[in-house]
C-alpha cells in the first residue's frame, strides 16, 4: 500500500473543528427544516458550573451514601448560591466535619445518610444547621 | 449627588481559610505574612486575646502557646481565588464597582436611594456574599469615598448595625466623626494623625470642621481633599485608578540565610520571572531594571553588606528572557562572597505602553515578534497550572523558598487539595 503526504496538519485549525456538535437529534427520513445548524463546542463547565464564584468542588471520602451513588472519591460539585430543599443531596458541616448527606426537612429536620449502616443525623431544634451548600452535579472517572 | 459604598471583607485572610476548616471556627486564629513573620490578620477570638494587627511572632509566641492559637502561613493562592470569588459576586449586585484591594471594593450606587431604602440593599449584598461565597463582609454607605470608609469601619465596630451603616444623612456623618479617632480618617494615618492632634484636631469631625485652605497651607492638597470628602464634596473619581502602576516590586526575605552566589542567582531569576509576568499583564515594557540584597541589619554580629544596582534598557522589554539576563548581570557586579543574606528582591520601573515600544536607530537586531508569541504562551500555560513552565535558572529545589510551616491546602484551586466530605 502507498501512501501520499499532503501535507501538515495544522492542529489547532484541527483541534477548533474536531467535534462539532448537532443541536438536533437527527431522524431517519424527513430531514428537519432546521437541521444542520452547527453550534459551538460544548463546555462540560457551562452545564456543571453555571455560577462559578459560588460554586466550590468536594472529594467524597466514605460509603455513606452509596445507596444513591455517591462513592468515595468522587468530585462533588456545590453550589451555594442554591436554597436548599427537601429531598436536596447538601454537604454541611457537622461536628465541626463536612458531610454529604441528603437535606430532610419534613416532618422534622434531618441529614439522612443513604446507606443502612448510618444512623440520620438530628438537628435539635434552636441548633443552627451548617449548610455549605447544594450538590448539583458528580464527577467520577470511569476508569482510575 | 453620588451614592458610594465600601464593600470591605471581614478577616479575610481568615475567613477564607476558615471557610474550608468548619471544626476551627470559633477558635482563635490568625494568618502569618510572608516567612511567617507577622501576624497579618486575625479573627475575632484572636484579637480578643489582645494580637494586634502585625504583632511579630517572636512577641506574641506566647499567647499561641497558652491559648492553643491556630496559625496559618498565607495562601494567596487560596486568597486571590476566594477574592475574586466576591467581587464578581458584587459585580452582579452594583451597577458599577471599583476593586481597591484584595479584600476591598467600593461600589457605586448613584440614583439608587430612589429605589428604596439604602441600608436594607446593603444588606441584602451583605447577606448574598455570605451565603454564595461564604465570606462575612461589612457594607458602608455615604456621598464620597472617604464617609463610605468611615461608615465601614462603624459598621464593622458596632455589631448592632449588623454590618451596614448608611451614612448620607449629614446629621449621621456629624455623629460618627465626632466619635471617631482623627488617625482613623481614609488617607490620614498615624504620623499625621499624631501632628493633627498636637494642634487640637483630634476627632474626624474636628478635621471636617477644620478650614481647608489652612489644611492645605499646613499640610498638603491631599489633606485637603480630605476635608472636603468629610464635609460630603466628593473629590476623589470612583474609578480613581493610577493609570499604570509606577514600578513591579517582587520580594522576598530568605527562608534560610543565602551564601551562594548560585542560590542567589535562582531567587533574582525566579523574582524577576515573576516581575516580568506581572509586567505583561499590565501591558507594560519596563526600562529600568533594578536588583538589590542585603544581610540581615538586626544581627550585628554577622559581618553587614546591603547594594542596589539599576540599569536603563536601551529597549524597554517585557521579555523574561532580558529581564533575567539583566538581572543576572546586574546581581554579578554587586555580588559579594563570605555574607549571609537575607533578602534579596528586583524591581521594574521606566515603563513604556508595549503597543508604542520604538525600534531604536541603530538596532541591529529587529524587535523580535516571537518573543512577543513565546511570552504569551508562557504565561498562558502557567496559567493554567502555575509554575508548569518554569526558566532553568529559579532553579527546581529552591532551599531559599520562604517559610510557610502551616500553609492550607490550595481548596479551591488544585485538584489533589479539593476538601474532603464524609
Amino acid at each position: 500500500m502507498t501512501v501520499t503526504l499532503l501535507g501538515s496538519v495544522d492542529v489547532d485549525a484541527l483541534s477548533k473543528t474536531a467535534v462539532p456538535f448537532y443541536s438536533e437529534s437527527v431522524p431517519c427520513g424527513f430531514p428537519s427544516p432546521a437541521a444542520g445548524y452547527e453550534d459551538t463546542r460544548l463546555d462540560l463547565n457551562e452545564l456543571c458550573i453555571p455560577r462559578p464564584s459560588s460554586t466550590y468542588m468536594v472529594r467524597c471520602d466514605g460509603d455513606s451514601m452509596n445507596g444513591i451513588g455517591i462513592f468515595a472519591g468522587d468530585i462533588l460539585v456545590v453550589d451555594r448560591s442554591i436554597k436548599a430543599k427537601h429531598g436536596d443531596t447538601v454537604v454541611a458541616a457537622v461536628d465541626g466535619a463536612f458531610t454529604v448527606k441528603t437535606l430532610a426537612l419534613k416532618p422534622k429536620v434531618q441529614l439522612l445518610p443513604q446507606n443502612r449502616r448510618y444512623a440520620p443525623i438530628e438537628i435539635k431544634e434552636g441548633s443552627d444547621l451548617q449548610l455549605f451548600g447544594v450538590v448539583t452535579h458528580l464527577v467520577r472517572a470511569m476508569q482510575r | 449627588m453620588p451614592i458610594y459604598a465600601l464593600c470591605d471583607m471581614n478577616s479575610f485572610y481568615v475567613s477564607a481559610e476558615l471557610l474550608f476548616r468548619p471544626d476551627l471556627v470559633d477558635k482563635p486564629c490568625i494568618v502569618l505574612s510572608n516567612n511567617d513573620g507577622c501576624a497579618v490578620a486575625r479573627n475575632a477570638p484572636a484579637k480578643a486575646l489582645g494580637i494586634k494587627m502585625g504583632a511579630p511572632r517572636f512577641e506574641i509566641e506566647e499567647i499561641i502557646q497558652d491559648h492553643g492559637v491556630i496559625t496559618f502561613s498565607s495562601n494567596y493562592t487560596l486568597y486571590a481565588d476566594i477574592s475574586n470569588r466576591v467581587m464578581t459576586t458584587l459585580e452582579r449586585l452594583a451597577p458599577s464597582v471599583f476593586i481597591y484591594s484584595i479584600d476591598e471594593a467600593f461600589l457605586d450606587l448613584s440614583g439608587m436611594e430612589n429605589l428604596g431604602s439604602l441600608a436594607s440593599y446593603g444588606r441584602s449584598v451583605v447577606d448574598t456574599v455570605k451565603r454564595e461565597v461564604g465570606i462575612p463582609c461589612c457594607l458602608g454607605i455615604s456621598t464620597t469615598k472617604t464617609l463610605a470608609k468611615l461608615a465601614n469601619q462603624g459598621a464593622k465596630k458596632y455589631p448592632k448595625t449588623g454590618g451596614v451603616v448608611d451614612l448620607t444623612d449629614p446629621q449621621r456623618q456629624r455623629r460618627l466623626m465626632a466619635i471617631t479617632d482623627v488617625g482613623d480618617v481614609w488617607g490620614v494615618g498615624r504620623r499625621i494623625g499624631k501632628r493633627l492632634k498636637a494642634l487640637g484636631i483630634s476627632t474626624a469631625l474636628d478635621l471636617a470642621d477644620a478650614n481647608p485652605a489652612w489644611i492645605r497651607k499646613h499640610f498638603s492638597v491631599v489633606l485637603e481633599r480630605t476635608v472636603r470628602e468629610l464635609n460630603g464634596i466628593a473629590c476623589i473619581p470612583f474609578d480613581d485608578n493610577p493609570p499604570h502602576k509606577k514600578q513591579i516590586f517582587v520580594s522576598r526575605s530568605f527562608g534560610q540565610r543565602i551564601t551562594q552566589l548560585s542560590d542567589m542567582r535562582q531567587a533574582i531569576s525566579s523574582y524577576m520571572t515573576k516581575a516580568a509576568e506581572n509586567l505583561r499583564n499590565e501591558g507594560m515594557n519596563a526600562g529600568m531594571v533594578t536588583v538589590f540584597l542585603r544581610t540581615n541589619v538586626f544581627n550585628q554580629n554577622q559581618p553587614q553588606y546591603s547594594n542596589n544596582v539599576s540599569r536603563t534598557l536601551m529597549h524597554p522589554s517585557s521579555d523574561t528572557r532580558v529581564l533575567v539576563t539583566v538581572a543576572n548581570e546586574l546581581l554579578s557586579s554587586i555580588w559579594k562572597r563570605g555574607y549571609a543574606f537575607m533578602k534579596a528582591g528586583v524591581m521594574l520601573s521606566d515603563f513604556y505602553e508595549q503597543s508604542i515600544s520604538q525600534q531604536g536607530l541603530f538596532d541591529v537586531a529587529p524587535i523580535d515578534s516571537r518573543s512577543t508569541q513565546l511570552m504569551a504562551t508562557l504565561d498562558k500555560i502557567n496559567r493554567q497550572k502555575k509554575g508548569q513552565v518554569v526558566f532553568a535558572r529559579d532553579g527546581v529545589s529552591q532551599s531559599w523558598q520562604m517559610k510557610r510551616e502551616n500553609l492550607s491546602p490550595c481548596y479551591t484551586t488544585r485538584w489533589s487539595d479539593l476538601p474532603k466530605v464524609r
